[in-house]
């Protein structure tokens, strides 16, 4: 592979902003400066005006495979991961058949060799996910996996959860939890509030996550296990991190780029694109959460990438499946609403109660508008941690952007606008629910272990 | 044409109708809504001083029998009444302006609904002209030539003539 | 009414304002007196096509709207369920686009999801209709209710020449022409009704003052936005009540959880025989049917002369016309007074 030489751009990490130029050898970084010397035959990828930033992590896509292949594979999945500025995705575990034993873990692992990022595995925490047997995770463990969740459920037994945990402190993996107490949530489809009274749809309560978020901290502070909560969607959830983090409990948590945009007044239209588990809230909730994101309750932003066909979404709201693409818009979208205008929908359409421009949330970002260094840190060097894929972990992301480490970074224009439509996305499907919204802030390029695997907003594979 | 001439042309008719019938059993009077509707009240009126008898009356809003359904706003104005039976009798149809004979041909299919007549003869108080369609009327008012684009007002005062105002469909 | 040009549709009460309403009831009127005559039917709908989509079977309903389709001269196409292609896997959109595909200029749609016809008007170039879907509204049921009481207000007003009044009730001569001053009580299972969800709509609409009357678990968990009271307490409102609009309450609530028995639900929000007698002078009694005689309603109460129940059936199809005439015949706005007779054509 020939040099790269990053010129022009401004380096963001967890040490702070200068303007430098960096030097791509193999898989790192070889030097970073002024004026730094280029050997002939190095490519030269144009940074101006734009931010240099460790590439992102996703805590939480579906890839889809195996089972699913219509709707996804680790290859689409991972270039729609690359285009959007991630160097390493964690797959979730809810694939068929599910990733809850060494043998499908491997074979995944397998797969995302040859994809454009890394991918890491989150494996199921119950056999088939069906929250009654453990899985073998001294096995599963031994393959480098470091998170443990039955995502798309959650463990409804509490008993088998808190020897889950038990078991998991002495190997040093975290378990993660989708948070909905089954019986509170009774096969709801979206949120039960106003909304759901006027459409006349089963909806599930706040108090479905609430009740098992609350369980969950309970057995952290009685186990001493560290855990890691997905997609934190309520005003309640957020009070209950709060106080566990200020009690010093080890736990984190991630919030989808829908729950910090969206509302239950979206499924208005019945439009199965805004059908997601957890359910979009209210606009209390979601200044709840970006609030939390911005004092840290939250610690970072994970996609929750859920890819489905086309047709799956075309049915009647209570039959379509749950689920929204992310991975191509999840940073546009966050640096739009933190820092730049607020996200908005192109063209006409009905009035503003239902249709486009619906059930979005507007107002300032908390606090005022972020630096690009809190905008990355929720996207990459905190979900690197996470993960166990940053630098101290003994991987390769998360940065900082110095001579000697890895090369996996992001090339961000955030003066490029674009508007979100469907058709020219990478991803196999095509469910976003931002159809028509223009963004502000591009990726330019995502440099991935040393190759450049998206030049110019383009794919290389 | 003004009052008093209304007031003639209406006795005249009523006596063509006798005539040309025979007497006045077995027909029925029928007004279409909304202009030709007062018109028929005062046929009736006049039948009875002129003859003794009360003519069997009724009403017919052809807004479902148009031809123009879906092309321009349609809905009916007044409820129809026609409580009698029609099989075997004359219908006296009556309307106030005769004009493309659109709304006779329309007022001809619904009274075929009714059952079937033994004659319908048309009644008008003015003929403009401008045939759409093969209609006559049996007994006229007055013949008045118009330009397409004139209305005709047929009121209790009298017939006016006047200019095409805008309706409120701005067409 | 959302006024003009584009097609029409009726998914939602909220598609019709009060002027629309009454437009829809004055069409009634027109349709009640054609059933009447020898030949009940008119050429207003010919050349254009109905199709009913029943993807929830109802026969009661669907005959309805086929009947009045057919006396508006309409032609009618029937797909039921079971004899769709839903079957083999193909997805709801491809359905509605097969069959906007055939050239149909209404579509009926009646599903056991919420939010379909709205679905299905992002589908198709024809006029949506709304039979019933899930538990998000039922608007015809709605119409044909308020129509009803009308009707029974309006005789009653007739009746009584020179007499007092019927409550709060000014109008034309003829009657009341909406519902204004008029107290309703909506008793059962609102949370889950369709009925009962355009019903509100529709009476508010109307100016009539409506209480939901039930348990809290059948309530809908949020009343934010309903224009409407509430309490869990019958017999404290009941005498005060215009209209008794009862709900069916299914099985299924008890064995959820809901309701500890139907007994219960009979004794505490039942019109009993008791309560009947306690009805306020010149309330009314309806039901959208079936009814659960026992449960909701006591056998002897269903049939007393104040029950509405027999008339609501029948003036479905008066109203199902309208609706139809309103959406396929009648383009652009309503007018507020009449002067198609002085424009050009006559």
């Amino acid at each position: 592979m020939p040099d790269l030489l990053v010129r022009g751009g401004t380096l963001v990490d967890d040490q702070g902003e200068r303007r430098a130029d960096v030097m791509v050898r193999g898989r790192d970084i070889v030097a970073v400066g002024a004026d730094l010397d280029v050997e002939p035959g190095t490519v030269v990828l144009d940074a101006g005006g734009c931010v240099v930033a460790p590439g992102l992590v996703d805590l939480h896509t579906h890839l889809r495979e195996p089972g699913g292949e219509t709707a996804e594979t680790v290859e689409t999945g991972t270039r729609a991961a690359a285009l959007g500025g991630y160097t390493a995705v964690v797959a979730m575990p809810n694939t068929e058949p599910p990733l809850d034993h060494p043998s499908v873990v491997r074979d995944v692992l397998a797969l995302g060799h040859f994809a454009l990022t890394d991918v890491a595995v989150a494996a199921a925490i119950t056999i088939g996910r069906r929250g009654d047997t453990l899985v073998p995770m001294g096995e599963i463990a031994a393959l480098g996996v470091h998170l443990f969740t039955d995502d798309g459920r959650g463990v409804q037994d509490a008993r088998l959860m808190r020897h889950a945990l038990e078991y998991a402190s002495d190997l040093g993996v975290v378990l993660a939890q989708h948070c909905e107490d089954e019986a509170l949530a009774a096969g709801g489809h979206m949120h039960e509030g106003a909304w759901s009274s006027r459409l006349g749809i089963a909806a599930q309560p706040a108090v479905a996550e609430e009740a098992m978020l609350a369980r969950d901290l309970a057995l952290v502070r009685e186990t001493g296990s560290p855990m890691h909560f997905l997609h934190i969607s309520t005003a309640g959830s957020v009070e209950l991190l709060a106080r566990a983090k200020a009690a010093g409990l080890p736990v984190t948590a991630e919030v989808t780029p829908h729950h910090l945009v969206l509302t239950d007044a979206a499924v208005a239209t019945y439009d199965a694109a805004y059908k997601v588990n957890p359910p979009l809230r209210t606009d209390a909730d979601v200044q709840a959460l970006r609030h939390a994101l911005v004092s840290g309750v939250i610690d970072a932003v994970a996609t929750d990438h859920a890819p489905h066909p086309a047709e799956r979404k075309a049915e009647p709201f209570d039959q379509a499946p749950f689920g929204m693409t992310g991975l191509e818009t999840s940073l546009s979208l966050l640096h739009t609403i933190s820092m730049g205008a607020g996200a908005t929908r192109s063209g006409a359409g009905e009035p503003a109660v239902r249709g486009p421009g619906a059930g979005e949330t507007r107002g300032a970002w908390p606090g005022g508008a972020w630096t690009f260094a809190e905008l990355f840190a929720v996207l990459s060097w905190r979900p690197a941690r996470i993960a166990r894929m940053d630098r101290t972990s003994g991987g390769r992301h998360g940065g900082p952007i110095e001579a000697g480490t890895p090369a996996n970074l992001v090339v961000f224009d955030p003066s490029e606008t674009w508007e979100v439509v469907p058709d020219e996305m990478v991803s196999r499907s095509r469910n976003t629910p931002f159809v028509g919204m223009r963004l502000s802030g591009r990726v330019r390029h995502t440099i991935h272990d040393g190759e450049a695997i998206v030049v110019n907003g383009q794919a290389q594979r | 044409m003004d009052t008093d001439e209304v007031s003639r042309a209406l006795k005249r008719i009523a006596h063509e109708v006798i005539e040309r019938n025979h007497g006045l059993a077995e027909v029925v009077v029928v007004g279409l809504q909304t202009g030709g509707v007062p018109l028929a009240e005062r046929l009736v009126r006049v039948l009875k001083e002129i003859e003794g008898v009360s003519v069997p009356f009724g009403t017919l809003d052809v807004a479902f029998y148009r031809d123009d359904i879906g092309l321009r706003p349609v809905l009916p104005e007044e409820v129809t009444s026609i409580q009698v039976e029609l099989t075997g009798r004359t219908v006296v149809l009556v309307d106030d302006v005769l004009f493309t004979g659109r709304t006779v041909r329309a007022a001809l299919d619904a009274l075929a609904d009714y059952g079937r007549a033994r004659a319908v003869q048309l009644a008008v108080m003015v003929d403009r002209g401008h045939r759409e369609l093969p209609i006559r009327p049996d007994y006229v008012g007055k013949n008045l030539p118009t330009r397409r684009d004139e209305v005709v007002d047929v009121t209790a005062e009298g017939v006016d003539l006047g200019e095409l105002v805008a309706d409120r469909s701005g067409r | 009414m959302i006024a003009g040009t584009g097609t029409r549709h009726l998914v939602s009460m909220t598609d019709l304002d009060r002027e629309g309403i009454l437009g829809i009831f004055h069409l009634a009127d027109a349709f009640k007196e054609v059933a009447e005559r020898p030949i009940p039917r008119v050429p207003a709908l010919r050349g254009k096509t109905v199709a009913t989509l029943f993807f929830e079977a109802s026969t009661r309903t669907r005959l309805s709207f086929e009947t009045a389709a057919k006396r508006l001269s309409a032609d009618v196409m029937t797909f039921s369920a079971s004899a769709s292609s839903l079957e083999k896997g193909e997805s709801l959109r491809d359905t509605i686009e097969t069959i906007d595909a055939m050239g149909v200029d209404a579509m009926i749609v009646r599903h056991k999801s919420s939010g379909v016809p709205a679905q299905v008007r992002a589908w198709t170039k024809a006029s949506v209709v709304n039979g019933g879907d899930g538990q998000h509204e039922h608007p015809t049921q709605a119409l044909l209710d308020c129509y009803t009481i009308r009707e029974a207000l309006r005789e009653r007003a007739a009746g009584a020449h020179g007499a007092p009044g019927v409550p709060g009730a000014p109008g034309g001569p003829s009657g009341p022409e909406d519902l204004s001053g008029l107290r309703v009580g909506i008793v059962g299972d609102v949370r889950h009704s369709r009925v009962a969800r355009s019903g509100v709509l529709a009476m508010t609409a109307l100016g009539a003052e409506v209480v939901l009357v039930g348990p809290r678990t059948l309530l809908p968990p949020s009343l934010d936005g309903w224009p409407v009271k509430s309490t869990p307490d019958l017999d404290g409102v009941l005498g005060t009540l215009d209209v008794v609009y009862l709900l069916r309450i299914q099985q299924e609530r008890s064995e959820s959880g809901l309701l500890p028995s139907l007994e219960e639900y009979h004794r505490r929000f039942g019109l009993t025989r008791e309560r009947a007698t306690r009805l306020g002078e010149g309330a009314l009694v309806m039901h959208p049917g079936p009814m659960n005689r026992g449960v909701e309603i006591a056998s002897e109460a269903a049939d007393l002369p104040c029950s509405l129940i027999t008339r609501q059936v029948r003036n479905g199809v008066f109203v199902r016309m309208a609706v139809l005439f309103h959406l396929l015949g009648a383009s652009g706005p309503l007018p507020v007074s009449p002067h198609f007779a002085r424009t050009a054509d006559a």
